[in-house]
């Protein structure tokens, strides 16, 4: 039960982009199509989930003093790997993906949850807690990732849905329509995280 | 504004404790909308008259489109319907009159839904948006659609002066010299930019009409008209000192004064009381904002006109102006 928690706050409730609001960067430049999104969210669920194991291990063994520039060699080093394996094995979506894929390094929910989870918590709780808060990551960029590209193109995941008479709103796949669209996800999630905050406290009451 | 349609409905039956000023006003929502949409009809008529079926198709549904998605967001939210009130109404027209009168009939509709829904009732309603919702919806249409926005086909009209593209198109692309030739001369150039026998959006033909309409507002008292003559003076003195391409004044204020959307933006976008600042003072930094983005836009941006962006760039800062422009207190040295 307990480990269910752990796991399942990333998803909705404590959310990476649309909640928590870390990690902005890429839900902005890589959701102009579903095939980089859902790249980038597997991607930082990997990292995540393997940094925050790595961490775990490490935690009692490390001077405090020192401790950021271990999180950032770990995360490096597992960058490296999935970079390198995207390259071999995925060669297109690694050229579109491009920069970000680097910039993963510098992703401030890798590193928060690190600090935050990982350097306090066994290996087992941390390894859910990464892993869920990658689902959680993956969730809001398949959304982000969905509704621009059926909007701006027509299409999800290169499957042309709405047929060739669709005339594409291409503010969708251009940088403001990122912003405007993930502004009022935010508002939608944080109306539905009070909805669930409040239903909470009505049973909390009744049960005391 | 809306406190005081309130005080308009639920003076007969409830005892109303507010705070101070106590002022009764006989002016509700109600009133004043549908005061500015009858100062919008000379020009409409016009625009029907002069573009034809086409403009009349834009403006209806526009108008009609705005209306419906104010009902239904209203019944989603739960709250009371006011579509009587004509803010949508407006709303939805003044959206039109910024489309050419020949688009795609989504596009009123998109921008009908933008406005509506996620300009206004997205941000809580009449009087909590930030930005005016006509505009937004421009400017989101401007950015997804871009060639249906800007294609002025040649219209089927009575008067046969008109050019395929805008003047301030022509500015952009052509220069100034090749402008007078469209129109002959310069006075014809002008006494078409008046009477609005040109091509353009629906509501940017004639500065004449949309000026009665404007002076109209400012004699009934619901628009303040240091606005709209700040923000056109600013844009005829910027474009005086630095339009021309001979030098420091040799530019010609009174094309860019009557070009474009400037007219029925100085009249009745920056006029709009929720978006805009509060007091006198903070209108005139507002419209003299607003009248310099233009002209930066116009001069040296990348689009022939920037009046709906400059507006919107200055609704981001009106809560800022506001802020800093507060009127002393009674008694305050």
């Amino acid at each position: 039960m307990q480990f269910w928690k752990i796991f399942s706050k990333g998803l909705i409730l404590e959310n990476p982009i649309l909640v928590l609001a870390l990690s902005l960067c890429p839900a902005l430049a890589v959701t102009s199509s579903v095939a980089t999104a859902l790249t980038m969210g597997a991607t930082v669920t990997f990292v995540i989930t393997c940094n925050n194991v790595v961490v775990s291990i490490v935690r009692k063994w490390i001077n405090p003093k020192v401790r950021v520039p271990v999180y950032i060699i770990s995360i490096a080093t597992i960058v490296t790997i999935a970079s390198l394996v995207l390259q071999a094995f995925l060669p297109l979506l690694y050229k579109d993906l491009g920069i970000y894929l680097e910039l993963v390094v510098v992703f401030a929910i890798i590193l928060a949850r690190a600090e935050v989870f990982a350097a306090k918590n066994s290996v087992v709780r941390s390894f859910l807690d990464g892993f869920g808060m990658g689902c959680g990551f993956i969730i809001a960029m398949l959304i982000i990732g969905v509704i621009r590209e059926l909007l701006g193109n027509g299409s999800i995941l290169g499957f042309d849905i709405l047929g060739a008479n669709y005339p594409a709103a291409l503010i969708m796949v251009l940088p403001p329509g990122a912003f405007i669209l993930i502004g009022y996800l935010v508002a939608l999630f944080r109306l539905i995280v009070k909805k669930w905050e409040k239903r909470q406290k009505v049973r909390e009451e009744a049960l005391s | 504004m809306s406190e005081q349609s309130i005080h308009q409905e639920d003076r007969q039956t409830k005892l109303l404790v507010s705070s101070s000023p106590h002022i009764l006003s006989n002016d509700s929502t109600r009133k004043i909308m549908w005061t500015v949409i009858i100062a919008l009809v000379p020009a409409i008529v016009f625009a029907i008259y002069y573009f034809g079926l086409p403009a009349f198709q834009t403006l209806a549904i526009g108008g009609i489109s705005a209306v419906v998605f104010e009902v239904i967001v209203q019944k989603i939210r739960r709250k009371p319907i006011t579509v009587s009130d004509g803010s949508a109404l407006l709303c939805g027209l003044l959206l039109a009159m910024c489309l050419p009168p020949q688009v795609p009939v989504y596009l009123p509709i998109v921008g009908s839904f933008l406005a509506i829904v996620v300009a206004k009732h997205a941000m809580g309603g009449l009087g909590q948006n930030i930005f005016n919702p006509a505009h937004i919806g421009r400017a989101a249409l401007m950015v997804s659609w871009p060639v249906a926005m800007t294609s002025w086909t040649k219209m089927q009209s009575v008067v046969d002066t008109v050019t395929t593209a805008t003047p301030l198109n022509i500015l952009k692309m052509q220069g100034y010299e090749a402008l007078i030739d469209t129109f002959g001369s310069q006075t014809e150039m002008y006494k078409a930019l008046f009477f609005g026998l040109r091509n353009g959006s629906i509501g940017e033909t004639s500065a004449f009409l949309l000026l009665i309409g404007g002076v109209f507002l400012i004699y009934k008292r619901y628009i303040d008209w240091v606005a709209p003559v700040c923000m056109i003076a600013t844009v005829g003195i910027l474009t005086w000192l630095f339009g021309g391409s001979n030098g420091i004044g040799s530019g010609d204020p009174l094309f860019h004064m009557m070009a474009g959307g400037l007219i029925i933006g100085a009249f009745f976008m920056i006029t709009d009381y929720v978006t805009t600042p509060i007091t006198r003072k903070g209108k005139i930094i507002f419209a003299v904002g607003a009248g310099t983005i233009t002209v930066i836009i116009r001069l040296i941006g990348g689009y022939p006109e920037g009046v709906c962006y400059s507006i919107l760039l200055m609704n981001c800062v009106t809560p800022l102006i506001d802020r800093f422009i507060q009127p002393g207190q009674y008694g305050r040295k």
